[in-house]
């Protein structure tokens, strides 16, 4: 594949998952009327969408906001500003009956696998959960039927549906937790550092899986992660969170290839390459993250851009297109 | 039903603990012996043989005039020589173990009330001349019984007010913390006292009453437990599956909290005790004339010539709370995770 061809679907469906302006901000509580002091500027201004049966990755450090915006589009939290449409119809403003109907489309996967299922549940009560609260079974052996359907699509064996979850390693619980997540049919899928928590060998397992589920269910998927390495191999396209902001958005092959922003670079020289022997150009980056809380007049990367210059430091840049479908927030390159 | 392996492993604790396991089988047998008190201290017969027909007096009231058409038929007075010389000549009758209930005042003693323990009353009689050992009986099992009921109906409330404050934090949590510290500062025993006052407190108004102000032993701990349990990541899965605010409260935070309240409950229930025995004490519990361990206390105090009331008082509500906080403590160990079957 190659960038162009990476998007599924054309431009003229609308997306399945469309996100404008989305902006969460976290009061600071403080003094001693308990007023807001200050406010944790942990999403400003994310905007991306995705077509139906394709990935976006979500990746940056941690801190950056990426998880943020997976919970904002659950609308496991209310939005400070911006709009989030499934299928063209906002959700950030339903009320809550509506939105719990909604909730059966979008499902998520946590990272961590030991504390996403309670511990006091048994694999067949965990997956028949969802399905009762949508009212999808018709009758107990249609329940069965279903949670043995959702096993077998993530490969767990049937005989283990009477389990607890700390009968499982690490790889079959976040199989349980995928079932969970397919438990309602649901359109998108957001994998929370799905596979973060997981060994490398198990981490391939998981990722392959959720391919094959892609490929099988025509799943959208929202996969927020800081491992480039591991985004490289199922991606349609990249987005790249600084700071709260999106700094890059490309299909995998053009980022890989042709980052256009100084962090993606960063990021990308940071990946570790399986060759002792390979010639690399590192690009270091010095410094901290700057703090969420106060976050940097213009650029937010300009506190530990190798290239900042004046501009960066005044004025903020905004996303505009450096190849097909690509686009970056940079006054370098314009 | 199979047990999880936690569960197993905190039954095999509870069950290392001795003493523990102890004070709970002679709870259970006090407790399940005073339950039957009309069968053990009652001053009617349990069984009567009278011209061919039996009677059961324990359960059924008959007039005097089944006995005898020399009788009145007004309830029958089983204490009374002439119907008792009556069952004698036409029959006979199976009395309980002791044959006094709460209320009855004993005739014939040798001494004047309070009358010293003898044969007949094996821990003496009161200053109204009733026998200590039934009322101790019924006492107990008014002590116990009024012990669950508070404790049940107020952790029931406690745990629902904590879940409500912790699941939904924020302002919720605050007016509500606000709130109860306002209520805790009232003062209780006064209102009490007002109360009793207007009107005569019986079992369920006094229950009703202690109620207002017991609930919040446990709201804290559940509150604490449901702020750290909204934040699970099974809880946030669970609302993204679409599981409605009480079905995630109920299925996946309480079963948490559910630990930290089960070990406070045989503390809460000696406690609740404790406090029916000194508002009895101090006159302000159950009507007067009930049987009481709070009342035999007072009892004691006014009759020191009479060692055996206050004596019977402090070993009876003494052993009964020394047998609930043993067995709290083996339900606290039980709960330790750090705690090994040794």
């Amino acid at each position: 594949m190659d960038g162009a061809t990476d998007r599924v679907g054309a431009r003229t469906v609308p997306p399945l998952l469309d996100v404008r302006g989305l902006k969460k901000h976290f009061p600071i509580h403080g003094g001693v009327l308990g007023g807001v002091t200050a406010r944790v500027h942990a999403v400003d201004g994310v905007s991306f969408s995705i077509a139906k049966g394709e990935t976006l990755s979500l990746v940056g450090e941690s801190g950056c906001g990426k998880s943020t915006v997976g919970r904002l589009v659950l609308r496991l939290i209310a939005p400070t500003a911006g709009e989030v449409l499934l299928d063209g119809e906002r959700i950030d403003t339903l009320p809550a009956a509506r939105l719990r109907m909604v909730r059966s489309r979008m499902q998520v996967v946590f990272q961590d696998p030991f504390s996403s299922l309670n511990p006091r549940l048994r694999v067949r009560e965990i997956l028949a959960e969802p399905i009762r609260n949508f009212g999808l079974a018709r009758g107990r052996a249609d329940l069965e039927k279903r949670i043995f359907a959702l096993m077998d699509k993530v490969r767990l064996p049937r005989e283990a549906i009477d389990r607890l979850p700390h009968e499982f390693s690490g790889g079959q619980r976040q199989r349980i937790g995928i079932a969970r997540a397919l438990a309602t049919d649901a359109d998108l899928i957001v994998c929370d550092e799905a596979v973060s928590a997981l060994d490398v060998s198990v981490k391939a397992q998981i990722v392959n899986l959720l391919a094959d589920l892609q490929a099988e269910l025509g799943l959208s998927l929202l996969f927020i992660s800081h491992d480039l390495a591991i985004v490289e191999h199922m991606t349609h396209r990249v987005a790249v969170m600084y700071l709260g902001r999106i700094v890059e958005i490309a299909p995998r092959a053009a980022l890989f290839a042709r980052p256009a922003h100084p962090y993606t670079r960063a990021l990308l020289s940071a990946v570790p390459v399986p060759d002792p022997t390979a010639l690399r150009r590192h690009v270091p980056l010095t410094g901290d993250v700057p703090s969420p809380i106060h976050p940097p007049a213009g650029c937010h990367f300009h506190t530990r851009c190798p290239h900042a210059f004046d501009r960066c430091r005044s004025e903020a840049p905004v996303l505009s297109p450096r190849g097909p479908d690509h686009m970056a927030a940079c006054h370098l390159a314009e | 039903m199979t047990l999880s392996p936690l569960s197993q492993r905190r039954l095999a604790v509870f069950r290392a603990h001795r003493r523990g396991v102890w004070a709970l089988r002679i709870f259970a047998v006090l407790f399940a012996v005073s339950l039957f008190a009309e069968f053990i201290a009652n001053d009617r017969p349990l069984l009567i043989r009278f011209d061919g027909h039996w009677f059961v007096p324990v359960l059924h009231d008959y007039a005097e005039s089944d006995f005898g058409p020399g009788f009145l038929p007004t309830e029958a007075d089983y204490t009374d020589p002439t119907l008792r010389a009556a069952i004698a000549a036409h029959g006979f009758a199976i009395w309980p173990l002791i044959p006094y209930h709460y209320d009855t005042i004993a005739q014939n003693l040798a001494a004047p009330a309070p009358s010293p323990p003898s044969w007949r009353h094996p821990l003496g009689t009161d200053d109204a001349a009733r026998d200590v050992l039934a009322r101790v009986i019924y006492g107990f099992r008014t002590s116990v019984l009024f012990g669950f009921a508070l404790t049940i109906a107020a952790s029931a409330i406690g745990i629902a007010a904590g879940a409500v404050q912790g699941f939904y934090g924020g302002l919720t949590d605050l007016l509500f913390q606000r709130f109860i510290e306002i209520w805790n500062g009232m003062p209780q025993l006064f209102l009490l006292i007002i109360l009793s006052a207007i009107i005569t407190p019986g079992f369920w108004v006094l229950l009703g009453f202690l109620l207002l102000f017991s609930w919040m032993n446990l709201t804290g701990v559940v509150r604490a437990e449901f702020l750290r349990g909204r934040n699970l990541e099974y809880v946030r899965a669970a609302r993204a599956l679409g599981v409605s605010d009480l079905g995630v409260m109920f299925r996946h935070i309480l079963p948490n909290a559910m630990v930290a309240s089960l070990t406070y409950l045989p503390f809460i229930l000696s406690g609740s005790v404790t406090v029916l025995a000194s508002l009895d004490f101090l006159g302000f519990g159950l009507p007067p004339g009930s049987p009481s361990l709070g009342e035999l206390v007072a009892q004691g105090r006014d009759n020191l010539q009479a060692p055996w009331l206050g004596i019977t008082a402090f070993c009876v509500l003494g052993g009964l709370l020394v047998l609930l906080i043993f067995i709290g403590e083996a339900v606290r160990d039980a709960f330790d995770p750090r705690r090994q079957v040794s």
